[in-house]
Parts: C-alpha cells; structure tokens; sequence
C-alpha cells in the first residue's frame, strides 16, 4: 500500500479487512481485503462512487462496525480483542465522528447534543457549556446554540454535528461527507476549520467527500472502488507540514 | 457517572413530555383502580361481618316450619311461653332464652305517625340482640307480669316521631293503646345489607298476647350461648329438647328450624371474600391494560430509542451507562405513577367507603402489589427494548427501522 515513513506504530491499521452485508446471491462485498495506514497528523480524503464502501470503511475506523474478517489497529491494539466498554471509552476517548446522516438527538438543542460527548467525558456543567459554545462558534452557530435540530436547516445540523465531533478535540476525526449539504461559501469554511485542526491541533482526520475540489485540501487522497482500493496518493499539500505526529 | 446519567434520565422524561404523560398515567390508572377495588372489596367485607356481629353473638334463632324450606310452614304450630321456659331450664349451653311475637302496627305521637315492628318479648330480648340502652332502661318484673302498656324504642322510631325531644316518660299510640316510653335502645347504625335495626318498638310478651295479638302465640325464639364455641353445643340441646316438646318421631323432619348466626355470617363472609376476589380480578385486568398502554407507547417510541442509543454509543457511552439512564428513566416514570395511583386509588376507596357508609380500612400488601407491578412493567417495557438495543454495534443500532 502506501504509508506514509513510518517510525512509531501508525495511528491506524487496517490489515486485510473485509465487511461482508446478506449471503449467497444477495452477498455485498462492501470492503474487500482493505488494506489501509494512517499515521498521525495525516489529512485523508477517502473519494469514490457511491456504494464503493467508503461509509463502510469509516464506520470500521471509528468502532462502530465490526468487519466480518481481517484486523483493525488502533495505535497497534487489535481493537477486535478489546471489550465493548473498552471499545466505547475509545470512542469517548480518541475519535470524533460526523455522520453522513448527522444523527443528532431530535428535540435537543444544538449546545445539548455538542455537550454529550462531554457528559460521557465528566466535564463540568460550566465547562461543558462554554466548549460546546465554541465549538458551535467554530462552525459559526453561536448564536443557534438553542434551537433543536427541527428548528435548523440542513447545513445547520450538519455543521453541529461537526462541533460535536471536535469538541473533546479528539485524536482522530472521522468525518462521512461532512460538507455534503453546505453551499460553496460554507463548505470552504468547513474544509479551512477541518485544515486549521489537523495544522494547529495535529488532529488526525479522514473526510469521505465526493467532491474533486475538497478532496484537493487533503494531503492524501484514497480512492475506493467496489470495496477495493484503487489508488492511494500523497498530494502537493502534504509535503508542507510533513509528519505532524505532534 | 451516576449522578450525570440521572440527569440526563431527566432531561429526557423532559423533552418528550407526552410520552412521559402516557407512561405515567397508564400505571397511575392501573394502581389506582386495584388499590380501590380491593380495598372496596374489603370495606364491604368487613361491613357485612360488623353487621352479622351486631345483630348479637353466640345467636341462635329457633323459628317454627322447617328449614329451608320457603316460607314458614302453616301446619307448623307456632311455640308457647312453656316452650321458653323449657329451654332456659333444660339446655345447659344456654345461657339467655328471648320469646318473641311481632306484628307491624302505626304507631302514632301528636301528628307524627310511623309504621314498624312491633315485638312482644323481655329483657332478654336486649342482651341476646345486643341492644344498649341511650336513655331509660328495660321493663320491670311488675310490667312484664301484669302486662302493662310500656314499651322500648329504637333510634329510628325516636327520630321519626319524637324529632329532637326526649322520649322517656312520653306516650305513644298503638292501635287504641297508649304506651309509656321507658327506655331508648341505642343505635346499631345503619346496616350495609339486611332491616334497620333501629326500627322497633318493644313491648312485654305478655301485653303483646292480651292486647294486640289476642293468643299465646310465641313466633320464634332467640337463644344465646354460653360462649360463642358452644353454640353449636347448645343448637343441637335446643333441636333435641324441641323435637321432644313437639313430639318428632326419629326419621321424622323437624317442624321447627334452629338457625346459627355464625353460621349465616361465615357464608356471607364467603359471598364477600368472592366479592373482594373479583373485584380484585378486574382491577388486575385493568392493572395489564394499563401495562400494556405503556408497552405500546414504549414499542412505539422503540424505533427512536434505538436510534438515540445509537449515538450514544457512537459518542462513547457505554452500555451500562445507556442503561442505567433507560432505568432511572423508567423507574422514575413508574414510581411517579404509582405515587399518584396509589393516592388516587385510596381517595377513591375512602369516598367509596363514605358513601355506602362502609368502614375504610387500607391494607398496605395490596399497596405493595401495586407498586411492585407498576414498577415491573414500567421497568420490563422501558428497560428491556433499551438493554437490547444497546447490546447492538452502535451502526445497527442508528441504522434501526
Ligand atoms: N447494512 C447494510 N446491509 C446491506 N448492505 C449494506 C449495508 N450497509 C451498506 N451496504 C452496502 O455496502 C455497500 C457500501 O456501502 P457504503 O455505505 O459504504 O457506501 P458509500 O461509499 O458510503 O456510498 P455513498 O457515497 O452513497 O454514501 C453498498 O453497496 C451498500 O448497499
Ligand atoms: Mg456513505
């Protein structure tokens, strides 16, 4: 494949992972045989056609899904021979998810669903509130901090569901088409906040985008194709800050 | 962790207030109607046992005809004052032996009138029955050997034709007799089944025969026992003694009938408990119906609990924080429920018992069933769909449908 040099053990590892929906005639190969590392401070675009698995493999990343075979490291752990609570204090602990479908919780208020992950981490009520202000602020929603997700449109929701991602400043920020209901102005301020987090933050982030010109902000770009990957390529932007393993 | 997880469990009793409201009335409901049933159930027990003890103890009836029978036999002779006197003497379980004639008759004082029983009988009849007296007092030995014209009232007759005046020493009008009042039984209260107590008038046996009824009839007999463990004892002396007087051949049905009171209370006893058993039976319908609104609001809101417990896990909880959040929940709703079923359930029982005039006693076990059903379904319908839900990859379980 294509790693980045690799000194330490890479952030993430995927060791010939296969995900593998129905059986017989209806078998979808959604990932077949993905080989794929990460290292710290990596920017990864994951590009490719729709249904070519790359929701899959981000759910498989970020411990949502468990892959039918083939192993997952994470930071060299084999999170396969971790507990589910194990598994949960990662996700507490290490990743920040952006769903494709937003997933935020209905008749909550925007500040109350960017809370939550710091519920699970026991912040304070005080400090929980004025991080999940700035995080909000971050994506420009300050001022919808209380309105639920019925009350926002679609780019709102989308864009909190990028605050409650980066509020607990994780390690790795996952994030399925994160830009995909933003108009042009707003999706150029998304993929800057998503850059200025792995320059400033060395926050490690793989963003699925459809788009040519997102994927361009990347240092990376791996291209899926029926669960397969096509191709993998380092683009002109990596070479600037280099490893950024902080 | 604990204290977070609760106040989330809050929040969300909080955001969905409907579903909340739902809950909490369906176990409400529930609570309420079996904790008034039974009690009810109870209340009308304990009323018809009252009443069966308050008609006097260790009683036995002794009535001309034969048992069971329909109405009395008229071949049947009715007794004589000997027929008395010869069980007071002859049957050593006995103790006090009350004859007793009686017809209706108006009785009349200045412009009231009011029709009741008349009872031709002695001081026996007041012990055996167990009537005190508020004011006055029984007959003499002079009145009831020379038959005068006095007699005893029940509170009922007082009421309706002496108002709020004292009745001792007045008159009152039977036919073209006038009686002095010597005494005021003491009311029984009023009887949830059966006459009212307090509607008689006594006179002695002896002026009943000569100035009203006009023969030595005596109508039926009433006989206490010694202890209320020996009337049994003392019905079969009674039967014996009666079948001789009446000259009853063995093999020959009797023509008289001696009727136990306790037995009678032990089969209405039955009537109730069967009662308090039914009652009970459709509260505990009524108890699932409720528990199954709340299982269909909870399978209904299913489909979005699932999906919220999948982002949940997807941000990092883990499974038994989900769950204990889902159990406060739950347990939340169904003691809250269940607090005001079981306050409605007894202001319900206790108004229920006011009305029908029925003492109101609450027993805590029915308490206790109700709330540890109430908290079952609460708990069963709101934790178990979540406990599976949360067993899910966090994937499955946003993926729900
Ligand atoms: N739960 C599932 N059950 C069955 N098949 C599934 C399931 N989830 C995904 N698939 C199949 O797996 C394949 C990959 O799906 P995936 O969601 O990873 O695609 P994607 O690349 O994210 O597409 P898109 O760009 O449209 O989001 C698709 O063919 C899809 O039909
Ligand atoms: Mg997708």
């Amino acid at each position: 494949m294509k790693p980045v040099e690799t000194t330490a053990t890479p952030l993430v590892e995927l060791r010939h992972v296969s995900k593998v929906y129905g059986a017989g005639e209806s078998e979808v190969r959604a990932l077949d045989g993905t080989e794929l590392v990460i290292e710290h401070g990596e920017f990864v675009a994951i590009v490719g056609a729709s249904g070519s698995g790359k929701s899959t493999c981000l759910n498989v990343l970020g411990c949502l899904d468990a892959p039918t075979s083939g192993n997952y490291l994470f930071q060299g752990v084999d999170v396969h021979s971790l507990t589910r609570d194990q598994r949960a204090l990662l996700r507490r602990h290490y990743f920040g998810f952006v769903f494709q479908g937003f997933n935020l919780l209905a008749r909550t208020s925007a500040i109350e669903n960017v809370e939550l992950p710091l519920v699970y981490r026991h912040v304070g009520l005080s400090e929980r509130r004025l991080l999940a202000l700035q995080a909000l602020e971050e994506v420009g929603l300050g001022a919808r901090a209380h309105h639920t997700p019925a009350e926002l449109s679609g780019g709102q929701q989308q864009r909190v569901a990028i605050a409650r991602a980066i509020v607990t400043n994780p390690l790795l920020l996952l994030a399925d088409e994160p830009t995909g209901n933003l108009d042009s102005a707003r999706k150029r301020d998304t993929m800057q906040l998503l850059i200025d987090l792995n320059r400033r933050r060395g926050i490690t982030i793989v963003v699925v985008t459809h788009e040519a010109d997102i994927a361009d902000y990347a240092r990376r770009i791996v291209r899926f194709h029926d669960g397969v990957i096509e191709s993998d390529t380092l683009t002109g932007q990596g070479e600037q800050t280099g490893e950024g393993a902080a | 962790m604990i204290g977070a997880t609760i106040i989330l469990a809050f929040r969300e009793i909080r955001r969905n207030p409907m579903r909340s409201i739902l809950t909490t009335l369906g176990i409400m409901i529930g609570v309420a109607s079996v904790i008034a049933m039974v009690t009810l159930g109870r209340s009308v027990t304990a009323r018809i046992t009252a009443d069966i003890a308050s008609m006097g103890t260790n009683l036995l009836i002794v009535a001309p005809g034969a048992e069971r029978h329909g109405p009395v036999s008229s071949t049947a002779s009715a007794f004589t004052m000997n027929d008395v006197v010869a069980i007071e003497r002859e049957s050593g379980a006995v103790d006090k032996v009350a004859p007793t004639a009686s017809s209706s008759a108006l009785v009349v004082c200045g412009n009231s009138n009011w029709n009741t029983t008349i009872q031709g009988s002695t001081n026996e009849f007041f012990e055996v029955r167990g009537y005190k007296f508020a004011q006055g007092e029984g007959f003499t030995e002079t009145q009831l050997q020379a038959g005068l014209p006095v007699c005893v009232i029940g509170e009922t007759v007082r009421r309706e034709l002496f108002g709020q005046q004292d009745p001792v020493g007045s008159t009152v009008r039977i036919g073209t007799i006038t009686f002095t009042v010597t005494g005021l039984t003491a009311s029984k209260g009023k009887a949830a089944m059966g006459p009212d107590q307090d509607d008689l008038v006594v006179i002695p046996v002896v002026t009943f025969q000569r100035r009203i009824a006009g023969n030595t009839d005596i109508n039926s007999i009433l006989v206490s026992a010694l202890t209320s463990a020996k009337t049994a004892l003392a019905k079969g002396q009674v039967e014996a003694l009666m079948r001789e007087r009446r000259h009853i051949a063995a093999g020959q049905v009797d023509d008289f009938s001696v009727e136990d009171m306790k037995e009678m209370g032990t089969m209405l006893t039955n009537v109730t408990t069967v009662l308090t058993a039914l009652l009970g039976a459709i509260a505990g319908v009524s108890l699932i119906v409720g528990g199954i609104g709340i299982m269909n609001i909870m399978l209904v809101s299913v489909t979005e609990r699932t999906r919220e417990i999948g982002i949940r896990l997807s941000i990092g909880a883990r499974e038994r924080e989900v769950l204990l959040q889902f159990l406060v929940e739950a347990v939340t709703l169904s003691v809250f429920g269940g607090m005001i079923g079981i306050l409605l359930g007894i202001a319900l029982s206790f108004g229920g018992a006011i009305a029908f005039g029925m003492p109101f006693g609450l027993k805590p076990d029915i308490v206790v069933i109700a709330i540890l059903f109430s908290g079952a379904v609460g708990v069963g319908f709101g934790y178990v769909p979540a406990r599976k839900a949360s067993r899910l990859n966090p994937i499955d379980a946003l993926r729900h449908e």
